[in-house]
C-alpha cells in the first residue's frame, strides 16, 4: 500500500516532467499552474507514504537507503513548494519534477528498501540530527537546480543564441539571489543538522562526521567566495552542482556505512 | 445575408496606393446609403484598408472601393490590388487579422487595439449592427486566445527592444541600475530613453562634445558626465551603450579588467550600437560580460521573428475552431435574418 502511494506520486512528477518537455519541445512553454499541482499532489502523496512507514517503525522514515532517497525527495518538493511560488521561479518545477522523479524512481527500481535490525534506539536528538540535514540537502538540491538555470541561461547569452525557453527563466541576478538564499537556508539547517548529532548521547561514527564535516566546509567556502565578492556568479552556479553531486554520493556513502555498522 | 470583406494590405498593395484608399469621414454612410451595405465597418491602418460589411445582395467590390477613395482620382490599375473574403473565408480572415497573424511583423498587437477602436467608432455611427457586433466580439476573443496560448507574440523584433529585453533578462528590475552612455547617436538616445521608459534612474552620458552630452542627459533624464571619467564611471555602471564615432575600439579587455576586478558578482551588460565598433570582441570572453553589438541583437530579432512564424502555426489551429463555429452561428443568424421570427439581438454574443 505505502509503495502505490509512492507509484502514484511518481506518476505526478512524471506528469509534470513530460508536459514540460512537450511544451518545451513546441516552444510554448508558459508557467501553468499544472506544473505546481502535479508537484503539490505529488508532495501530498510522498507525505502519506513517509507518515504510514513512519508509524509502522516508530520513528523518523530513514533507516534505510530507500527511505532516505524518498525522505530527500520530499525535502526538495517541500522547499521547491515553499520557495518557488514566493520568488516567481515557476520554471524551478520544470527541473525540480526530473531530479524529484529520478531520485525516487531509483530508489523503487533499485533492490535497496530492505529492513535492518537498528542497533540504536530512536532518541529525538537522533531524529532531528536525521531529519534536518536530509532537509538542508533538499535545499543544497534546489540550489543545484538554481544553479542549473543559471548556467544555462548564462550559456545563452554568451552565445547570443536565445531560444524560446530565455524567456520564461528568471533574470540571472534574480537566480543568483535564489541561488544565495538557498545555500544559507540548507547551510543553517546543516549547520543545525550535525550540531545535533552531537548531542545524541551515542558514540559518533568518525568517517561519518568526517564525510559531514566535508560537506560542511565545501558549502561554507561556497558562502564565503559568493560574499566575498571576488567568484563570479557562474563559478558559485557550477559550485553548486558539483557541490549537490557531492554531497548526495556522500550521503550514499554515509547511509550505507551507517546499515553496515549496525548489521 | 451574407458578411463579407474587402481591402487591400500591405501584402498588396504599396504605400502610395494604400494611401489613396484610407476612406474619409463619410466612409461608413457611403457605404451603407451608397454601396447598399447593411452594416459596414471600416478598419484602416497604416498597414491595411479593410470594409467587413453585411448585405442582403450582393455588393460589387468596386462599389466598395469607390467609397473608400481618399479624393476623386481615378482607379485605375489600384483595383488590383483589392482583395474580396466572403463569409467563411472573411471571418477567417478577420481572425487571422486581429490575432496579428496577417500583419508585417507578426504578432504585433497594435492591430487590436485598432481592430477594437474601429469597431467602436462603427458601433457609435450605427455602422456595425448584429452580425458585426457578433463577429467582431468573437475576433477580440480569439486574439487573446492567440496570444495567451502561443507564442506569437513572444520575442522583441527591433534592435532597441531587443537590447531592453536582454538587459532586462539579465537584471530584472531597472530601479536601481546604472547606466552609461558612451557617445550620444541617435540609437543610444533611443535605447536610454526606452530603458528610462522600465525604470532605469541613473543615466550618465559622457560625449566629446560636452554641450550635446548634456542635451542628451536632459532629454533622457540623465546627467552629463566628463569624457575623460568614462572609465572611473565603468566600475560603477551595469549597463554601457556605446555609440561613438571612434574608428577603432575604445573600449578592450585591457582596459576593462582592472575596473572589473572589484565587482565580479555584478554583471556587465554592453550595447556597443556603433559601426566601427567601439568595443573589442573580445571583452564578451570576460567572466560576467555580455557584450552585443548591432549584428547580434539583429541576429536575435530575426530569431524572435522566425520563432514567430513559427507559432504561426498554432495560431490557426485556434482560429481554425473559432471559424467553424461562428460559420455555422452566421448561417443560422442570416437564416433568421430573413425569416422575421427569428430577430437578432446585438447583446447575444
Amino acid at each position: 500500500m505505502d509503495r502505490d502511494l509512492l507509484i502514484v506520486s511518481n506518476v505526478c512528477f512524471f506528469l509534470a516532467m513530460v508536459r514540460t518537455a512537450l511544451a518545451l519541445r513546441a516552444r510554448n512553454y508558459r508557467p501553468a499552474g499544472f506544473n505546481f499541482c502535479a508537484i503539490a499532489l505529488g508532495f501530498v502523496l510522498q507525505t502519506s507514504f513517509l507518515s504510514l512507514r513512519g508509524r509502522s517503525l516508530g520513528r523518523c522514515p530513514i533507516t534505510n537507503l530507500f527511505e532516505v532517497f524518498i525522505f530527500l525527495a520530499w525535502s526538495v518538493s517541500l522547499i521547491y513548494l515553499l520557495i518557488g511560488p514566493a520568488y516567481r521561479l515557476s520554471l524551478m518545477g520544470a527541473f525540480t519534477a526530473p531530479l524529484v522523479f529520478g531520485l525516487q524512481t531509483f530508489a523503487l527500481l533499485a533492490p535497496i528498501d530492505r529492513a535492518h535490525s537498528l542497533r540504536q534506539s530512536p532518541t529525538a536528538w537522533l531524529e532531528f540530527h536525521a531529519c534536518v540535514s536530509l532537509i538542508a540537502c533538499g535545499a543544497f538540491a534546489l540550489a543545484c537546480v538554481a544553479g542549473l538555470m543559471f548556467l544555462v541561461q548564462e550559456r545563452q547569452l554568451k552565445r547570443r543564441r536565445i531560444n524560446s525557453m530565455f524567456y520564461h527563466f528568471p533574470p540571472l541576478t534574480d537566480l543568483f539571489a535564489a541561488i544565495t538564499r538557498l545555500l544559507w537556508l540548507g547551510f543553517i539547517l546543516l549547520t543545525l543538522g550535525l550540531a545535533a548529532g552531537f548531542f545524541t548521547g551515542q558514540p559518533l561514527p568518525y568517517v561519518q562526521v568526517a564525510f559531514s564535516l566535508g560537506v560542511w566546509i565545501f558549502y561554507a567556502a561556497i558562502l564565503l567566495a559568493r560574499h566575498l565578492g571576488k567568484t563570479a556568479p557562474r563559478r558559485i552556479a557550477a559550485l553548486c552542482v558539483v557541490a549537490f553531486s557531492a554531497a548526495l554520493s556522500l550521503l550514499w556513502g554515509i547511509t550505507f556505512l551507517s546499515q553496515t555498522r549496525s548489521m | 445575408m451574407k458578411v463579407f470583406c474587402v481591402g487591400l494590405s500591405h501584402h498588396t498593395a504599396n504605400v502610395e496606393t494604400r494611401e489613396r484608399f484610407v476612406g474619409h469621414a463619410q466612409t461608413e454612410r457611403a457605404l451603407r446609403e451608397e454601396a447598399g451595405c447593411a452594416e459596414a465597418l471600416l478598419l484602416a491602418t497604416c498597414n491595411r484598408v479593410e470594409v467587413y460589411a453585411a448585405a442582403a445582395d450582393a455588393v460589387p467590390t468596386d462599389r466598395i472601393t469607390r467609397c473608400l477613395r481618399a479624393n476623386e482620382d481615378s482607379l485605375g490599375e489600384s483595383e488590383n490590388s483589392f482583395y474580396r473574403h466572403e463569409e467563411r473565408n472573411c471571418v477567417q480572415h478577420l481572425f487571422r487579422v486581429a490575432s496579428g497573424l496577417d500583419s508585417m511583423v507578426i504578432g504585433e498587437t497594435e492591430i487590436l487595439g485598432q481592430a477594437k477602436k474601429a469597431y467602436a467608432a462603427a458601433r457609435e455611427s450605427g455602422g456595425a449592427g448584429p452580425l458585426l457586433h457578433r463577429l467582431f466580439q468573437r475576433a477580440f476573443r480569439v486574439a487573446k486566445q492567440v496570444r495567451t496560448r502561443t507564442e506569437i507574440t513572444r520575442g522583441a523584433v527591433s534592435v532597441g527592444s531587443v537590447a531592453v529585453d536582454l538587459a532586462e533578462k539579465i537584471f530584472g528590475h531597472f530601479e536601481t541600475r546604472k547606466v552609461l552612455l558612451l557617445g550620444a547617436g541617435v540609437a543610444s538616445e533611443r535605447t536610454a530613453r526606452a530603458l528610462a521608459k522600465r525604470g532605469v534612474r541613473d543615466i550618465r552620458v559622457s560625449n566629446r562634445s560636452s554641450e550635446r552630452a548634456a542635451t542628451l542627459a536632459a532629454l533622457v533624464g540623465g546627467r552629463a558626465v566628463a569624457i575623460e571619467d568614462w572609465q572611473a564611471h565603468c566600475r560603477e555602471v551595469d549597463i554601457l551603450i556605446s555609440s561613438t564615432a571612434a574608428t577603432s575600439p575604445i573600449v578592450t579587455r585591457e582596459k576593462l579588467e582592472p575596473l572589473l576586478r572589484d565587482r565580479r558578482d555584478r554583471p556587465l551588460f554592453i550595447i556597443d550600437i556603433s559601426v566601427p565598433r567601439d568595443v573589442a570582441p573580445d571583452v564578451h570572453e570576460m567572466e560576467g560580460v555580455f557584450l552585443y553589438d548591432i549584428d547580434s541583437l539583429q541576429s536575435i530579432a530575426q530569431q524572435s521573428i522566425a520563432q514567430r512564424r513559427q507559432q504561426i502555426v498554432a495560431g490557426e489551429e485556434i482560429i481554425a475552431g473559432h471559424v467553424d463555429e461562428v460559420t455555422s452561428w452566421l448561417a443560422n443568424a442570416c437564416a433568421g435574418a430573413q425569416n422575421p421570427a427569428l430577430t437578432l439581438r446585438p447583446s447575444q454574443s
